[in-house]
């Protein structure tokens, strides 16, 4: 899995924090999304595929 | 299409017997159509969306503006008449909307809410204290929206933003009567501007002596850096203060109420907290309790689900549909604290403009509720449900007073 980011359309709602929080955190300026892990785990897998289904801005992308 | 009956307007009454449920005439429309036709109160008529995959196709498409400024879009009394003054990022579009709502979203991300949660606990905690050693829970019970369900959020938003407290009876009163359905026009008005002109006021303090909270920072970073006027900061605080009070009080109070009549739940809740989190999404969804849309205005003709839907023409989403959308949420009117998708509800809205203090609503939630449960494991209504009064009669459900006993 490969995560690519859209970072200037984040709307800071966090939920991707909240879900995935070992691979997602937010910039403390602007609470603006972080990648924290490009390639995350097998085990994580499911947990980023959920923060992209709801990010609200359509901010995160998940290549297989 | 060779429908020429007159619009009604947005459907508010619940399904009779059941006060939890969404208006009743949502599960037949999202069947029959989906995307229909209601009438507003000044005459005119907005598409009214009631699917839970057109409703995140409309709000995540920024084509569709919520800008109150531009012709077409659907007021509301809620929503005020289409000022350019005052009126707040959540009536504005990008990029105008981006910058505003960036200088304050890190007030709202996750880790600066998580660090108010023993604020928030300690907050809980003394109303709790408070409710115990009240009188009258015998005799009619005691009010759970005023002892709790109201002070929490109120004493939450009103410490970030600096607002003194001290003057609650006033906000909340002004907020109650902006947000009713049912005053005349010229008495929401005047709440309009009677808000204003306190926060105006407020605002005039804090430029000569700002603190160390959200109208104090905007006054230094932003106002004073020539990126916001100070109209532009009183209508931040106006935002805040409305937004921050109303929804979580009233997903209290329906959510105390829920568990009260789900002793089972309940039971499961206080067996395994760490179910809280999973219950307060499922909560979101199966409430809903904004009941007035969110409305744009489209600003280009756009197609959605094969549907026409015209520049200049209003659409308004129905939330408390699409959350109970059983292609999306299987036995969608069941409340099922353990359901695997519950976050994927819209309660908060859904696009750009989803909700910026969510945050903070599911801390308050989940400390509220947690905290309840474990204090009053034997609460219950001192009235029968029908005596409850119910806010039908506002832009978002609730109750207007839930007597309690335990």
């Amino acid at each position: 899995m490969k995560i690519t980011l859209d970072a200037d359309k984040c709307c800071a709602a966090g939920q991707c924090v909240l879900i995935a929080p070992e691979v997602f955190d937010q910039r403390d300026e602007d609470g603006v999304v972080v990648l924290l892990d490009a390639a995350p785990p097998a085990a994580q897998h499911d947990a980023v595929r959920e923060a992209a289904a709801i990010c609200p801005a359509a901010v995160i992308e998940v290549h297989a | 299409m060779t429908m020429f009956t007159a619009p009604a307007p947005l459907p508010v009454e619940p399904p009779s017997g059941c006060p939890f449920g969404p208006p009743a005439a949502f599960a037949a429309l999202r069947t029959t159509q989906p995307i229909s036709k209601i009438s507003l109160p000044d005459g005119s008529w907005a598409w009214l969306v009631t699917r839970y995959a057109d409703i995140r196709t409309v709000l995540g498409d920024t084509r569709f503006s919520s800008d109150t400024t531009v012709h077409g879009y659907p007021l509301s009394g809620m929503t005020g008449g289409p000022s350019t003054r005052n009126r707040g990022f959540i009536r504005t579009d990008p990029p105008e909307h981006t910058r505003l709502r960036r200088m304050v979203t890190r007030e709202f991300m996750v880790k600066r809410v998580e660090a108010l949660r023993p604020e928030i606990q300690r907050i809980t905690e003394e109303l709790c204290d408070a409710m115990e050693r009240a009188e009258g829970r015998a005799e009619g019970g005691v009010d759970l929206v005023q002892a709790l369900a109201l002070p929490v959020p109120s004493l939450v938003i009103s410490l970030l933003l600096g607002v003194p407290y001290d003057d609650h009876d006033l906000f909340q009163g002004l907020t109650g009567t902006l947000l009713s359905r049912t005053v005349p026009d010229d008495e929401r008005e005047a709440a309009r501007a009677e808000l204003r002109d306190y926060l105006d006021r407020l605002v005039t303090a804090k430029e000569a002596d700002p603190g160390d909270d959200i109208l104090g920072r905007l006054i230094v970073e932003q106002q004073r850096t020539g990126e916001l006027t100070h109209d532009q900061v009183a209508a931040f605080a106006a935002l805040l203060l409305i937004a921050g009070h109303e929804t979580t009080a009233n997903m209290i109070g329906l959510s105390a109420l829920t568990l009260m009549r789900d002793p089972a739940t309940a039971e499961k809740l206080r067996q395994e907290p760490a179910l809280i989190r999973g219950a307060v999404e499922e909560l979101l969804r199966f409430h809903s309790i904004i009941r007035n849309g969110p409305r744009r205005v489209a600003t280009a003709d756009v197609e959605v689900d094969g549907h026409l839907i015209r520049a200049g023409e209003g659409v308004v989403v129905a939330v408390p549909s699409g959350n109970r959308d059983e292609s999306v949420f299987a036995d969608a009117d069941r409340l099922d604290v353990c359901r695997p998708n519950a976050q994927h509800h819209v309660a908060f809205g859904y696009g750009i403009h989803q909700c910026l203090g969510q945050a903070l609503a599911r801390v308050e939630l989940q400390v509220v509720l947690g905290t309840l449960l474990r204090r009053f494991p034997a609460m219950r209504p001192a009235v029968p449900v029908e005596e409850i009064p119910f806010r039908t009669d506002m832009s978002i459900y609730g109750c207007h007073a839930l007597p309690v006993t335990w």
